[in-house]
């Protein structure tokens, strides 16, 4: 008995060492193997901060000031630090809040986290945080944070410009650079080139103890980073013409483009009806966005790169240059026109003017005829239509019609110009041919082109056959855009230079004595064309395009007035303003009427929506 | 003297452990006034003959009986607890002596002569010695330190409990866990019938049952045993519920979820233990470094400088440090089993089970509960946790063992 008894206390050792194997087994899968025990200690104890770079600032040509950064304020809460007793009604009437506001923003809060700090309120102004900073005391467990919203001083440009807002779930998810509710650019210059805008994040990682209070910098700041504020930019736009084109435009829809030829560099980019860019900032940027949307002039639609309007007579002067490269035109053909086109029985028609024609003459007066018979031996000239049409098709598409220029802004939209397969599907194959088609002859019909792509055809003519993409970022840090972008680029059209000596010197005559006398300025030689562009919906569309000085073009536009009948009435001009305005910085005393009556001008009682 | 050796370095480590926690010196400078006067009374009690403990064992044992009754009538109020005298700054726990003190008893009681436990009077007798101090501790609301007492078991065992008690404290253990973890298992069978967890358990303890009594040869003598395990399973099982609801506080059985997984609940009940585990587990092989704890340091850790003082080790010394620290354990929990084993009185060898038992358990569950092993028991860690009482209760307890033994040639 005793004898077992003593062997007891080999099977209490057992149990003893058992435990203590069990627990040497257990600490060291907890401590060698499994390392999700070191993520949750550093989740703990360390916090990353991230420190906000300052948004990149957006300068015009001439180093105004277009896009800066303004203090704001987020009003944050940690559910948790929440004191009772608590005087919900005041503390709403500081907000300016109701209070099934307050319980649905707490309980939104409380359910991101009940011990870490969110955004009750967003993007409290200055004057706000004034108010509201003397009463805060009274409410622990809330507090505000500073950040920046984006501010635009000239209230000018702001389809340009576009805007800054909170980035979306999917792009949180797409890009791990994006943390839900960072800043990031959504329209515009701001989006095209937000990765240099938005500069580098920074971080700082701090430790802190249970309670979530700083206990000092992680490694001491081995491992921060801090902020780099984004890259400056620097556009192409002047700020006063583009402000200056604003003013003629209001009241009217529309839009004008600039270009500066030889560089491709755009000077304004106008698209009427337009909207202070100060209205999409901040805490009233979603109902002002809302009440932009429900407007029925569309002043959030970007006319500049996405309304398609047809060219208009102001076509003529490409189908001149195509006419002369093919060699079925020469300066010294000349067509009758006896107030109009006839075959087939039908009929072009054409304003009274003398006749017979010739090239010069046929741009200066805007002749249907003669462009219809121009056409026709373009086309003709080949053995089937779709050929012919498709060898004019190819010079078309050259001058950079029907196609994306490449802007650097989003949304710019292609335009239009038929393939054979449209008029194939239309008619039937082979089944059409030159006076099928004969309104594209005056710039009618199918063809659907934005301002863009007008000004940059005129910046071609201007250039006397070439253009240079369009783009309206002129440097990045100072570091101009042309060393930097690859995809800027000169485009030839394929039509001999020498073509455009009578084209330029028909437009020079539309100005000085045609159709486009209202652009006409004393000083500087102006070249031009008229254009109205049939409008099944309303009154025609007036449009002009033009370049100046005639002999070294600084600035070539395009101009649409919706609903502005003919091109000589409202287009002419006011691209005639823009262009003394950008050469001679005031208009002339002489022509102060043209302006009065140009910024008087209403065009949008008759409101339809023409455009796609 | 080896084992004043090893209290050395515990008493070493024990230092360095709480200047890295303290470095405002409040408890720390306490502490060591407690390391100082623990000492003195460890030497204290190495002048003592060892026949006035076994003398006054039983005096010992009343005055402390005593004094745990007048605890909760005048003890102030800690957490929940009513155990504590407070004189001036300090305070004192009676029931980290009513350890010693019973143990002294029991051995008294034990060693005395013509006993034997396997009759029932004794049974009584010494389950009274231990359970009357258990429930009074269990009155103050210090349900930890009462469970201690249940360690005494081992000490019965040895001399001469039947080995069956530890059996059936086992299966009970096991059975009560298979319980709660089958407690929203529902069987569907065919025809429209369900079968609870429960009665699914009781029917497998029956076939088992079964199946050893047709095993066995023996079976007349077997039925009865075995039958009278199927009643008290089925009473146990069924009664499972009952005490885990009502009998149970909520935070406790909360716990004893937490440590099963049948719940989740970092923020709340198993806050404790998640963090405990975060901050060993952070310790990685090496350790973050003497004073490096950031867990700890910050406070992520409840209770580190009591109870959780072993996270602080974890943490900071890594896998090498608690490694260290379970075998010194064990190594001294078996130098004390051995050293039992050479004692010639009956009196010290039960007397020094019994001080192995109470090292045990503290162990066991303290290091137990912090790497999630063990539910939540709020009892120190012996000689490294924060506290005077413990400390002294540890070392009168401990010192009376080692006086016993250098004069265990002298007796008889």
């Amino acid at each position: 008995m005793k004898k077992q008894l003593e062997s007891r206390r080999f099977v209490i050792a057992m149990i003893f060492l058992a435990v203590g194997v069990i627990y040497v087994a257990r600490l060291f899968y907890v401590q060698v193997l499994d390392d999700h025990y070191k993520l949750d200690a550093d989740n703990n104890v360390l916090r990353r901060i991230v420190k906000y770079p300052a948004r990149g600032l957006v300068y015009d040509r001439n180093g105004k000031l277009l896009v800066f950064n303004e203090a704001a304020y987020d009003l944050m809460v940690t559910p948790k630090r929440i004191q009772e007793p608590f005087d919900t009604l005041a503390f709403c009437r500081l907000i300016g809040i109701d209070k099934a506001d307050f319980i649905e923003k707490i309980d939104k809060a409380k359910k991101y986290s009940r011990y870490k700090a969110s955004i009750f309120e967003k993007e409290i102004s200055a004057k706000g945080y004034a108010k509201i900073q003397e009463q805060l005391f009274n409410y622990p467990g809330f507090f505000v944070q500073t950040r920046t919203l984006r501010s635009y001083p000239q209230q000018t440009a702001a389809h340009v410009l576009g805007y800054v807002g909170e980035v979306n779930a999917k792009k949180v998810a797409d890009d791990p650079y994006y943390k839900s509710g960072d800043q990031l650019g959504i329209s515009g210059i701001e989006k095209s080139y937000e990765n240099a805008l938005r500069g580098k994040r920074g971080v700082e990682r701090v430790l802190v103890d249970v309670f979530n209070r700083e206990k000092g910098k992680f490694m001491e700041g081995a491992y921060d980073s801090s902020a780099i504020s984004g890259s400056k930019l620097q556009l192409t736009l002047d700020n006063e013409l583009q402000q200056y084109g604003e003013l003629l435009m209001q009241n009217k829809k529309g839009s004008i483009v600039a270009i500066e030829p030889k560089t491709g560099e755009i000077l304004a980019l106008i698209s009427a009806p337009t909207y202070d860019p100060n209205l999409l900032v901040g805490r009233a940027r979603s109902s002002n966005y809302k009440t932009l949307t429900q407007d029925t002039l569309n002043p959030l639609f970007n006319r500049a790169i996405m309304a398609k309007y047809p060219p208009g007579s102001t076509f003529k002067s490409i189908n001149a240059l195509i006419g002369m490269q093919e060699g079925v035109l020469s300066p010294n053909t000349y067509y009758s026109c006896n107030q109009g086109y006839y075959f087939a029985g039908r009929k072009m028609g054409c304003h009274v003017h003398r006749s017979p024609v010739n090239l010069v003459y046929s741009i200066e007066t805007s002749c249907n005829a003669y462009y219809c018979n121009v056409f026709r031996s373009i086309i003709e000239k080949y053995p089937t239509a779709a050929e012919g049409y498709l060898a004019w098709r190819d010079y078309v598409t050259k001058f950079g019609l029907g196609q994306k220029t490449g802007i650097d802004i989003p949304n710019e939209l292609e335009g239009f110009v038929p393939g054979t397969d449209y008029y194939d599907r239309y008619y039937g194959e082979g089944r059409w041919k030159a006076l099928t088609i004969l309104s594209l002859a005056i710039g009618q019909g199918e063809l659907g082109f934005t301002p863009l792509q007008m000004a940059n055809m005129t910046a071609t003519i201007a250039n006397r056959g070439y253009s240079i993409s369009p783009h309206l970022v002129k440097s990045i840090s100072d570091e101009p855009l042309v060393l930097i972008d690859s995809t800027l680029e000169r485009r030839e059209t394929g039509i001999n230079q020498e073509h455009f000596k009578e084209v330029v010197e028909a437009m020079a005559k539309v100005v000085k004595q045609g159709t486009g006398t209202l652009a006409k300025l004393d000083s500087i030689e102006v070249c031009g064309k008229t254009g109205t562009v049939q409008n099944p919906q309303g009154d025609d569309h007036s449009t002009f395009i033009a370049f100046a000085p005639k002999n070294d073009p600084k600035i070539a536009l395009s101009v649409y007035v919706e609903n502005g009948v003919w091109g000589s009435r409202w287009a002419a001009p006011i691209a005639g303003l823009m262009v003394e305005k950008y050469l001679n910085d005031t208009i002339a005393e002489n022509r102060k009427w043209i302006e009065k009556r140009m910024l008087e001008g209403v065009l949008i009682a008759n409101s339809a929506e023409e455009e796609e | 003297m080896m084992l004043f050796g090893w209290l050395n370095i515990y008493a070493a480590v024990y230092n360095e452990e709480f200047q890295s926690i303290f470095d405002t010196s409040q408890r720390y400078g306490k502490q060591l006034l407690w390391i100082g006067t623990a000492t003195l009374l460890g030497a204290v009690i190495l002048f003592i003959d060892e026949r006035f403990f076994a003398t006054f064992g039983y005096l010992i044992y009343g005055i402390i009986i005593l004094l745990l009754i007048t605890v909760i009538l005048v003890g102030s109020e800690t957490k929940g607890a009513t155990s504590w005298f407070a004189i001036g700054g300090f305070k004192i726990q009676p029931s980290e002596f009513s350890k010693f003190a019973t143990n002294l008893a029991l051995a008294k009681y034990l060693s005395t002569i013509n006993i034997r436990l396997d009759h029932l009077k004794t049974k009584l007798a010494a389950a009274a010695i231990i359970g009357l101090p258990a429930v009074l501790i269990l009155l103050q609301n210090d349900t930890g330190s009462a469970l201690v007492y249940g360690a005494f078991i081992f000490v019965l065992y040895r001399e001469g409990l039947s080995g069956n008690f530890l059996l059936i404290g086992l299966f009970a253990a096991v059975l009560f866990v298979i319980t709660l973890l089958l407690q929203d298992v529902t069987l569907t069978l065919p025809f429209e019938l369900t079968l609870s967890g429960a009665s699914l358990l009781i029917m497998v303890i029956f076939i088992l049952l079964t199946s050893i009594y047709f095993a066995s040869r023996q079976k007349k003598k077997i039925v009865i045993w075995l039958g009278m395990i199927l009643i008290a399973s089925v009473g146990l099982i069924k009664s499972v519920d009952y005490v885990f609801s009502n009998v149970l506080e909520p935070h406790q059985s909360k716990r004893i979820n937490v440590l099963l997984g049948l719940e989740s609940d970092p923020q709340g009940a198993g806050y404790n233990v998640n963090q405990s585990l975060i901050a060993i587990g952070s310790g990685g092989f090496s350790g973050k470094g003497y004073l490096e704890g950031t867990q700890t340091k910050y406070d992520f850790v409840p209770e580190q400088s009591t109870d959780f003082i072993f996270c602080t080790i974890g943490e900071e010394w890594g896998f090498i440090g608690s490694f260290l620290i379970v075998g010194l354990f064990m190594t001294f929990l078996l130098r004390i089993l051995f050293l039992c084993s050479r004692q010639r009185s009956a009196f010290a060898r039960i007397y020094g089970y019994g001080v192995a038992a109470i090292f045990f358990f503290h162990f066991a569950i303290n290091i137990g509960m912090t790497i999630g092993l063990a539910p939540v028991i709020g009892i120190p860690l012996p000689f490294f946790s924060y506290g005077g009482s413990s400390l002294w209760g540890f070392t009168i307890l401990l010192f009376v063992f080692i006086k016993m033994d250098a004069d265990r040639l002298e007796v008889l």
